[in-house]
């Protein structure tokens, strides 16, 4: 009988070796984006596999993750599931998801397929082809489960149409267009480990759970089933960060310049996360500040205390981060309140259960800072004069969210924090410290950027007018404005035969 | 080695029983949580691993740990795997 | 939940995606492929260039001469998104492994004759190779290719090719008892033997060829419209009847996956052909291209894996690959 091969021995024989040093073309020519950035791989071999699974393996896991998960998918259709909902305004979170995060699960697919072809090493190549077939596994499962909701609601009719022109979109896809737009070794330290070691949790985790809370078993389920591709994804990350700076000593300031710059533009992705997990869920299991905390101070702070003998150190503007966390989440969903009849999903005033929450959450701030705009708000829509905000916002020039955020590091939470600089004669604005310093290292490219409101005032978004645009965005009159008065909620109290003051169902004894 | 905290959750379903009770049994020290819903969350300080023997004897059956992966929802620390163990740790 | 049954109203509001709906109807119910495959990718408003090709955007329908007024007139006829592709290959691996079970119990290859064991590791183990340039070449389709149907397709197609590296070395494993000689004489003759240096030499051109159409025909119709029929049909069928009955067990994989994928790139070539008189030439050109070159790469491999008449065998294929794509609408 034949010796047995361990797992290891026999991962290393069916993968390494595959690959081969070419000798008819030019290994520059056939690997012509290994170089240019800068990054000096002296022996691939060195790499070490993140997960150890053969083709074999991994259709077997795979196809039984997937045979649950459409069950899930099948019976919660069939059974109408999304009556078991908190409340229909939960459905908004996942407005958001499917039209600015699924498209960049697909991005992703795409992005990580360009890896799988243009690293050398056979080891990265294949951790990177079985991403890039993940990730199109997330675009796809998120369209397949999110498919039932766009029957019963607004908002999640053309996710990837919307993706590619609406105003408060272009803050997720401006940040993949500039990873994807990078080379090969910034796209995965930004997408693997910036993203997704360091803030990928973040989203999921607290998110998904925030969904089983709500009585959202698809989404729980697509959630936790894409989660432990994540794994494996998140460990890619690590080793590649791991495996540059041991490569070559020139490797390390390049790497650590990346990580700042991408652990910054990621955040302000992440700003949308925030707001949609302390508004948006109507029970939220957790708040953006416990999750900040926990996902990001304790485990990034041990991930980094732990890189520090390779001479990393923490992403530069960390501490603004952290210091923002009290106050991210209701600056972002102000920005989203006063601007969402230009959106396809609904906002609403905090009811006054969520106001105790957030006070009780956010102790330091929520009552002094946030509450009292809240109750202002509320009494202005009482009035009959619901707050719309009814210019175009101005937008950072590199995070592409609307200059909202304020001087928080500084001490002073009530101060917007805007950053301006000059570049070839014209003035470019960003929204703070982190933004600006991104943009002053690359302003070519930042100038380039394709900016929401400037691209409508120039005409290129089908209109002058906002229904002009709200068309060119494929948006339906009933997608935005206020939650109270939606066709959401006329559906929801009807399915549920509600009468106009409640607004939940009642729990039975 | 550092004591910094890592943490792996799973999914809190029938099929991650084993996996979790040989975190349990071969990590003493280690705390668990259920306070969010559908996920365990299981921490230590510096390590946390777990042997092939060990989840098989609780699954009562012999189990490949890369079935870990169908009911894994996230981790730290790095990952040290072979055909008889499962090993997190901070270096 | 104390709900009203008799005022309980769930009316859906539409069938389908308005991005579905658009294509077949919106009062059609869209089937999980079409979910899955239409439209996804971005088409306008990329924010920067990328930085290896600054004329270009990040989805570009330059990165080839093939002009198609709509990317999403091929669709796969197999119909794969994600969760189908994954759970046909489940069910074929299970059966694999049964196979590579069944003959490791009974030594089945390592008992073989040595002249069967050495030429099963002369024709077919370098394969291993050919599969992974193939699975580079799919890969690069995936990144620079147009269209979610096409490119999502390729990204299989890569997948699968690594899947078949490895089970092409699990054999060279078997028949060596796991020891790794099989698999080291494999990549040296890959490098050195000059039976393969031609066929590497036309992989290598490929890689860099700047069309990823062009690269789709010279890989996935020609390179393996020849070599899959040479071998897993013809040398396989060779081996089983000098008494390698097990072989064929081995490589049912690869048998029905190139019956599975004539499938789709028959419709490819059909689709893109159809489209104009340009398109048809491009493609037909390419086809005589690639076909020349590889034909003439692959002449020595073909006597020494099929005996004196490979050569003429290797020519029955061509003119078969060529009836076949003349019917898709090819000038040959």
């Amino acid at each position: 009988m034949a010796k047995k091969l361990n797992m290891r021995k026999r991962y290393e024989v069916l993968t390494r070796g595959l690959g081969w040093e070419p000798t008819y073309q030019p290994k520059e020519k056939v690997f012509p984006q290994e170089t240019y950035e800068g990054i000096k791989i002296v022996d691939w071999d060195k790499w070490e596999d993140p997960f150890r699974l053969t083709t074999d393996a991994y259709w077997k896991y795979q196809a039984e993750k997937d045979k649950k998960l459409y069950a899930v998918i099948d019976s919660f259709a069939q059974n109408n599931g999304h009556l078991n909902l908190s409340s229909a305004s939960y459905v908004n979170a996942l407005k958001i998801f499917i039209q600015g995060v699924s498209p960049l699960e697909y991005g992703a697919h795409r992005g990580y397929a360009n890896l799988a072809r243009q690293f050398s090493g056979e080891g990265a190549q294949l951790a990177c082809q079985m991403q890039s077939i993940d990730e199109l596994r997330h675009s796809q499962t998120q369209i397949h489960t999110l498919s039932h909701y766009n029957k019963h609601f607004t908002g999640l009719h053309d996710p990837f149409h919307m993706h590619d022109r609406v105003w408060y979109l272009s803050v997720p896809k401006s940040y993949f267009d500039d990873a994807r737009s990078a080379g090969p070794f910034e796209f995965i330290t930004s997408i693997s480990f910036a993203f997704e070691y360091i803030l990928t949790n973040l989203l999921f985790v607290p998110f998904m759970s925030g969904a089983a809370h709500n009585g959202d078993m698809a989404t729980v389920t697509f959630g936790f089933s894409a989660q432990s591709d994540e794994s494996r994804h998140m460990t890619l990350g690590l080793e590649i960060i791991k495996f540059l700076v041991e490569q070559h000593e020139d490797n390390l300031e390049i790497v650590q310049g990346w990580i700042d710059k991408h652990f910054w533009r990621a955040y302000r992705v992440l700003g949308l996360v925030s707001a949609m997990q302390d508004y948006m869920l109507p029970d939220s299991p957790m708040s953006w500040k416990e999750a900040w905390d926990i996902y990001f101070v304790d485990n990034c702070g041990a991930l980094f205390k732990d890189l520090a003998r390779y001479g990393l150190r923490m992403p530069k503007f960390h501490e603004q981060a952290t210091d923002e966390a009290e106050h991210l989440s209701h600056q972002v969903y102000t920005a989203l309140y006063q601007f969402s009849h230009a959106a396809a999903f609904h906002t609403e005033v905090p009811s006054k259960e969520k106001m105790d929450w957030l006070s009780e959450k956010y102790p330091n701030t929520f009552d002094k800072y946030y509450r009292p705009r809240w109750e202002m708000y509320a009494q202005m829509e009482k009035e009959g004069k619901r707050f719309f905000n009814m210019g175009l916002p101005q937008l950072c020039q590199v995070c592409q969210v609307p200059m909202s955020f304020t001087e928080v590091s500084k001490g002073e939470p009530m101060k917007l924090s805007q950053r301006v600089t000059e570049f070839n004669g014209d003035k470019y604005h960003t929204c703070s410290d982190g933004c600006k310093d991104i943009f002053d290292h690359e302003p070519e490219k930042y100038a380039h950027a394709w900016l929401p409101p400037h691209q409508i005032f120039q005409g290129n978004c089908g209109g002058a007018e906002i229904p002009d645009v709200l068309k060119y965005y494929h948006f339906n009159p009933e997608d935005g404005g206020d939650y109270k008065g939606s066709t959401d909620e006329a559906t929801w109290k009807a399915a549920h035969g509600l009468d106009d003051q409640q607004t939940t169902p009642e729990k039975s004894a | 080695m550092s004591k910094d905290k890592l943490f792996i959750i799973l999914q809190n379903t029938e099929g991650a029983r084993p996996f979790t009770e040989a975190f349990e049994q071969e990590n003493p020290n280690a705390v668990f949580k259920y306070d969010q819903p559908g996920m365990i969350r299981i921490e230590n300080n510096g390590f946390l691993g777990i042997t092939k023997e060990v989840v098989s004897e609780l699954a009562g059956h012999e189990v490949d740990l890369q079935e870990l992966h169908l009911v894994l929802v996230s981790l730290s620390g790095h990952v040290d795997e072979d055909d008889d163990y499962f090993r997190l740790s901070w270096n | 939940m104390s709900v009203h049954i008799s005022t309980k109203e769930i009316k859906a509001k539409r069938v389908n995606y308005a991005y579905i709906g658009r294509r077949i109807g919106h009062d059609k119910p869209a089937s999980r492929y079409q979910e899955a495959i239409y439209d996804v990718q971005p088409t306008t408003n990329f924010h920067y260039p990328p930085s290896w090709a600054k004329d270009r955007e990040l989805y570009d329908v330059r990165n080839t001469s093939i002009v198609m007024k709509d990317w999403y007139t091929f669709t796969d006829p197999r119909q794969y998104y994600y969760s189908s592709y994954v759970i046909a290959r489940a069910k074929q691996q299970e059966g694999m492994d049964n196979n590579f079970k069944m003959l490791e119990k009974h030594n089945m290859l390592s008992s073989l004759a040595v002249e069967l064991k050495s030429s099963i590791k002369n024709i077919l183990s370098p394969l291993r190779h050919v599969e992974y340039g193939a699975n580079m070449n799919n890969q690069d389709i995936c990144d620079r290719g147009y269209g979610s149907s096409i490119t999502s397709l390729s990204s299989f197609n890569g997948f699968d090719r690594i899947a078949m590296s490895q089970y092409i070395s699990r054999i060279t494993l078997l028949i060596d008892e796991n020891e790794t000689e099989g698999l080291v004489k494999a990549k040296s003759d890959w490098l050195e033997n000059p039976m393969w240096q031609e066929l590497r030499h036309a992989m290598e051109d490929i890689f860099v060829l700047d069309d990823w159409f062009e690269i789709m025909v010279a890989q996935n119709v020609v390179m393996d419209g020849l070599i899959f029929p040479l071998i897993f049909d013809r040398y396989i069928k060779n081996l089983h009847s000098k008494g390698a009955s097990g072989i064929t067990l081995l490589t049912q994989f690869m048998a029905e996956w190139y019956g599975e994928t004539i499938r789709w790139t028959n419709q490819l070539i059909k689709v893109t052909a159809a489209e104009s008189e340009e398109n048809k030439q491009l493609l037909s050109t390419w086809v005589t291209t690639w076909s020349t070159r590889i034909e003439e790469a692959l002449e020595v491999y073909s006597v020494e894996a099929l005996g004196e008449d490979g050569k003429q065998q290797l020519t029955e294929i061509k003119t078969e690959l060529f009836t076949r794509l003349t019917k898709q609408g090819l000038d040959l």
